[in-house]
């Protein structure tokens, strides 16, 4: 059932990083009828640090972070590595704490945004752009933690001048993997050197990916070797491609 | 190793596997070639889901009574006529398997694949007080013969290539000639090995499920050495953890189903070998003594914590190294462990303890490759961020050995930072802002920076963040 | 030392052991993999024959009173000298009938112990003969139990195992066969499941045949 309206939990990575993305998944929502709210005190989900053990600064920002949505509306998430943090890892993070409820209740109005626009919404993409070849990366935490792996490709076989061509490792970690990828830079660098190899190989001018993470990453490496293609958000792609100008 | 904790150094030994080329790319073809097979095995996903969960539920309910089934195990052993040893550590283990050696005067021993061997450093042990203790598994002849351990639990010399072995048997073998061919390769090895198998004393196996209700030993393999082993000579020594009961035979099919086409992407193994008893009255062959050593080393205390107790669900598949993007590129022996990969990561802190090997866990990137395919549903990923929490933060009452061993001060205030960046708005924005405008100044020395550009461009960030946007465009706040 | 290790363990697993949670007995949450298939006697005969041809197993067909002349005539065409088998089981029986004394391939009985005939099985004897008790179609394997009768070696040691097999005794999976035939209250010494010839891949993951055990696998089929 369509909701009147949703939240938007932006992520610290696509706040900084890839602005442009997080506006395009409000502008995706919006044109389907949504009011999309966007509190502003929102930071980040504490991925960083629970993943690191550090439970108790994950759970002061976490807290945080669930105050700010408090009606029971959908909180709908441009990243399925925040999405995954947030669905499936606050309850365990708030476990034997007071929030535990509050925690488990928040987890479940969690969306990745393009599950929500597939599977919530239904929407009907038109194609309005060029002709046009894409490679996709399917984050990990997206793939394995909210099984993200149907909608993606949903979404971009609905545009009609678009080729995708797989990666021959899809499934396969870029090497991104939070503080991993500065704690071992060295296996980190190996991971991602052979996810740009496959990228390259695809001959695609654009690798798509719900996650800007790993678009950080893959993304760095690519201009770092001058290789020619150049990584975007999922949510930018279809916003930029059918948007009426 | 430093020699101050004892704590091994990954970053070097990782780092150092990187830089050999052949190592890498032995294991991509090979962690390629593991994957396709075993995905083949498993073409319907309803099946392997309703068979993954079977055989998560039967490892389950064995660790719910496993105190009541190893007793049970012991009581059915002993009617069989076997010998069942209790050790808690792996010298106790080493102890008695050399007591039992010496009481036969025996010194020439051929082994079958064990892990628990390998963690025993039983060769080793046997050799210097003067008993042979031949490996005879190819695999592991291959790398006993370099002086190597397994850089793979199912495939021990998995990183060598056949031009490394033709040269090893070339040096190492009498009347050995170098050749890279496979089957003349291993036709040398079993010319080498049926004499040690006609010659030797005692055997030596491991166990892949002990079954209580009938006191039978299960072996799986496709050689033909583990038979040679446990039949061949007049002693049989079975080695197992305490993990590996099971409560019924009829909890053994699908164990037995999900480890061969997990492991090789074999349907079944050649031999699947189950030992009740020892050479039977009337019977011509088989050892006339068999003896089980039951193992601790460490197990019992990882039982005693509920959550971190899945950690001894593990059949041994190695599934999850073969889908490890770390393991497949850095190889086994950077792990300095005797498991490596993501089922080492959870198992060798564990063992070991968290001062020793706190950076273990953190040698993943979180990717869920190896939970996903694990075929008793060991969620890995989830004890990695348990162990990091344990050795970080580790709560009242700890039970994981030297819980509390990967504290830094410097990564407490770290976090501690973080924490107040992301609690406060204010201090959010100042943070990105500071970023936008500082962030292309930041000394390139800086370690975290340092490490992030030796592959990438610095992440340059935008110059109007997120809240910038929605707030021109008028998005609502509530 | 060993007592004080086991009450020392044992005691560490009873004080930590959870609630024993009931988890549901096999039998309840069989799901489709492990269950019945309803094969028919033919296709059983027929996946089995696929998943061990695949691992270069051999089968010889036969008939029913034929057999021994059959595995007699293969033996001979192989150029075999020396065969071990059992004397004393029915089929032992059956084959010496099959095997004139005094020509080859000679028939070497295994009717004494180990100790005394291990140099002649390491090295003189060119095949092993056993029946089979049985065989599981899922897998492709074949179930041994051996007995005084037919000891452990001879289905190991002679480079050449010959397994007669009848088709009727082919069952749909392992654990069909263990629930049949009632293993849990009756487990031989030693039981059994071969599904092939020895084989390895430790080299590069190349498949190689005859490692350690019998090169060759030869199913005489009745």
């Amino acid at each position: 059932m369509k909701p009147e309206a949703v939240y938007f939990f932006g992520t610290c990575v696509v706040d900084l990083f890839f602005p442009e993305a997080g506006l395009a998944g409000i502008e995706l929502l919006k044109r389907e009828g949504v009011r999309v709210v966007f509190p502003r005190g929102q930071t980040c989900c504490a991925q960083p640090a629970y993943n690191c053990g550090y439970h108790e600064e994950a759970r002061a920002v976490a807290r945080g972070q669930m105050a700010l949505f408090p009606k029971p509306l959908p909180v709908v998430v441009p990243s399925g590595s925040c999405a995954g943090m947030m669905k499936h890892h606050y309850p365990d993070l708030f476990e034997g704490t007071p929030e535990h409820a509050q925690a488990v209740a928040f987890a479940a109005r969690v969306h990745e945004l393009t599950q929500f626009l597939v599977d919530v919404l239904g929407v009907r993409l038109t194609d309005r752009g060029e002709k046009a070849t894409v490679t996709w990366h399917s984050s990990c935490h997206g793939l394995r933690e909210m099984g993200l792996e149907a909608e993606p490709k949903a979404l971009l076989s609905q545009l009609s001048n678009v080729t995708v061509v797989p990666l021959k490792r899809e499934r396969e970690c870029c090497g991104f993997g939070g503080t991993f990828s500065v704690r071992y830079p060295d296996i980190s660098a190996a991971m991602v050197t052979d996810k740009i190899a496959d990228v390259a190989s695809t001959g695609a001018p654009t690798v798509l990916s719900a996650d800007a993470a790993c678009l950080l990453n893959i993304g760095g490496a690519l201009e770092k070797t001058g290789a020619a293609a150049r990584p975007m958000h999922l949510a930018e792609f279809l916003w930029e491609r059918t948007r009426e100008r | 190793m430093s020699a101050e904790t004892g704590a091994t150094d990954f970053h070097a030994s990782s780092s150092k596997a990187l830089l050999d080329p052949s190592l890498r790319a032995n294991f991509r073809r090979a962690m390629d070639g593991l994957m396709a097979k075993r995905a083949a095995q498993f073409p319907d996903p309803a099946e392997w889901n309703a068979l993954r969960d079977l055989a998560a539920s039967v490892r389950t309910r064995a660790l719910a009574k496993l105190p009541e089934l190893l007793e049970t195990l012991e009581a059915k052993c002993v009617a069989n006529g076997l010998k069942v040893h209790w050790a808690a550590t792996t010298d106790e283990a080493n102890a008695i398997v050399l007591a039992i050696l010496r009481d036969h005067g025996a010194t020439r021993l051929v082994k079958g694949k064990s892990m628990v061997s390998e963690e025993m450093h039983l060769n080793d042990f046997l050799s210097a007080n003067g008993v042979e203790s031949l490996e005879t598994d190819l695999g592991e002849y291959i790398i006993q013969l370099d002086g190597e351990t397994p850089s793979h639990i199912i495939m021990p010399a998995i990183h060598k290539n056949k031009q490394q072995i033709a040269r090893l048997f070339g040096q190492k073998i009498r009347d050995a000639v170098y050749t890279e061919d496979v089957d003349a390769l291993t036709a040398t090895a079993r010319r080498v090995l049926r004499q040690k198998f006609f010659e030797a004393e005692a055997g030596l196996s491991g166990v892949n499920f002990a079954v209580a209700e009938t006191g039978t030993l299960c072996l799986v393999e496709n050689e033909g050495n583990g038979r040679m082993s446990t039949h061949v000579p007049p002693i049989h020594i079975a080695v197992m953890g305490l993990e590996k009961v099971v409560e019924r035979l009829e909890d053994v099919p699908p164990l037995l189903t999900v480890l061969t086409r997990s492991a090789t992407g074999q349907p079944i193994s050649t031999y699947f070998n189950m030992i009740t008893a020892p050479r039977g009255p009337g019977e011509k062959d088989g050892p006339r003594e068999v003896h089980l050593v039951i193992l601790d080393n460490g197990r019992s205390r990882i039982f005693s914590d509920s959550e971190l107790q899945v950690t001894l669900r593990c059949i041994r598949c190695g599934a999850c190294m073969n889908y490890c993007p770390v393991y497949t590129r850095i190889g086994g022996h950077a792990y300095e462990a005797i498991y490596p990969g993501p089922i080492g990561m959870i198992l060798t802190p564990q063992i070991e303890g968290l001062k020793r090997r706190h950076e273990l866990p953190h040698a993943s990137s979180l990717c869920h490759a190896c939970t996903e395919i694990c075929p008793v549903e060991i969620p890995i990923t989830r004890l990695l961020v348990r162990l990091r929490k344990e050795a970080a933060q580790p709560p009242a009452g700890s039970k994981v050995l030297d819980a509390g061993g990967g504290r830094s001060r410097l990564e407490d205030l770290a976090w501690a930072g973080w924490q107040a960046a992301h609690t406060s708005p204010l201090l959010y924005r100042v943070m990105g802002t500071a970023l936008r405008l500082f962030g292309p100044l930041a000394p390139r020395g800086l370690p975290l920076l340092n490490a992030w550009t030796k592959s990438r461009t610095v992440p340059k960030r935008a110059k109007r963040t997120l809240q910038d946007l929605v707030r021109e465009k008028g998005i609502p706040d509530a | 030392m060993p007592e004080t290790a086991r009450a020392a363990i044992l005691g560490r697993l009873h004080a930590a052991a959870g609630s024993g949670s009931a988890l549901p007995a096999l039998g309840k949450i069989l799901p489709g993999p492990l269950s019945s298939k309803g094969w028919s006697p033919a296709e059983r005969l027929t996946r089995l024959r696929r998943a061990m041809e695949a691992v270069k197993t051999e089968f010889l067909e036969a008939t029913e009173e034929g057999w021994p002349e059959a595995v007699h005539d293969f033996l001979v065409s192989e150029g075999a000298k020396k065969v071990a088998y059992g004397p004393a089981t029915e089929a032992g029986r059956a084959l010496a009938a099959a095997f004139p004394p005094g020509t080859l391939p000679e028939l070497v009985p295994y009717d004494r112990p180990v100790e005394e005939l291990k140099g002649a099985l390491f090295t003189d004897i060119d095949a092993g003969f056993t029946a089979v008790r049985s065989a599981i179609a899922e897998t492709g394997s074949l179930v041994l139990w051996p007995s005084p009768e037919e000891p452990r070696l001879l289905s190991l040691v002679p480079p050449l195992h010959v397994a007669l097999l009848s088709s009727a005794t082919i069952r749909e999976t392992f654990l069909e066969t263990i629930r049949e035939e009632g293993w849990a209250r009756r487990m031989p010494a030693n039981a059994l499941l071969i599904s092939g010839p020895s084989k390895t891949a430790d080299i590069e993951q190349t498949l190689a045949y005859g490692v350690h055990g019998p090169k060759r696998l030869v199913v005489v089929l009745v």
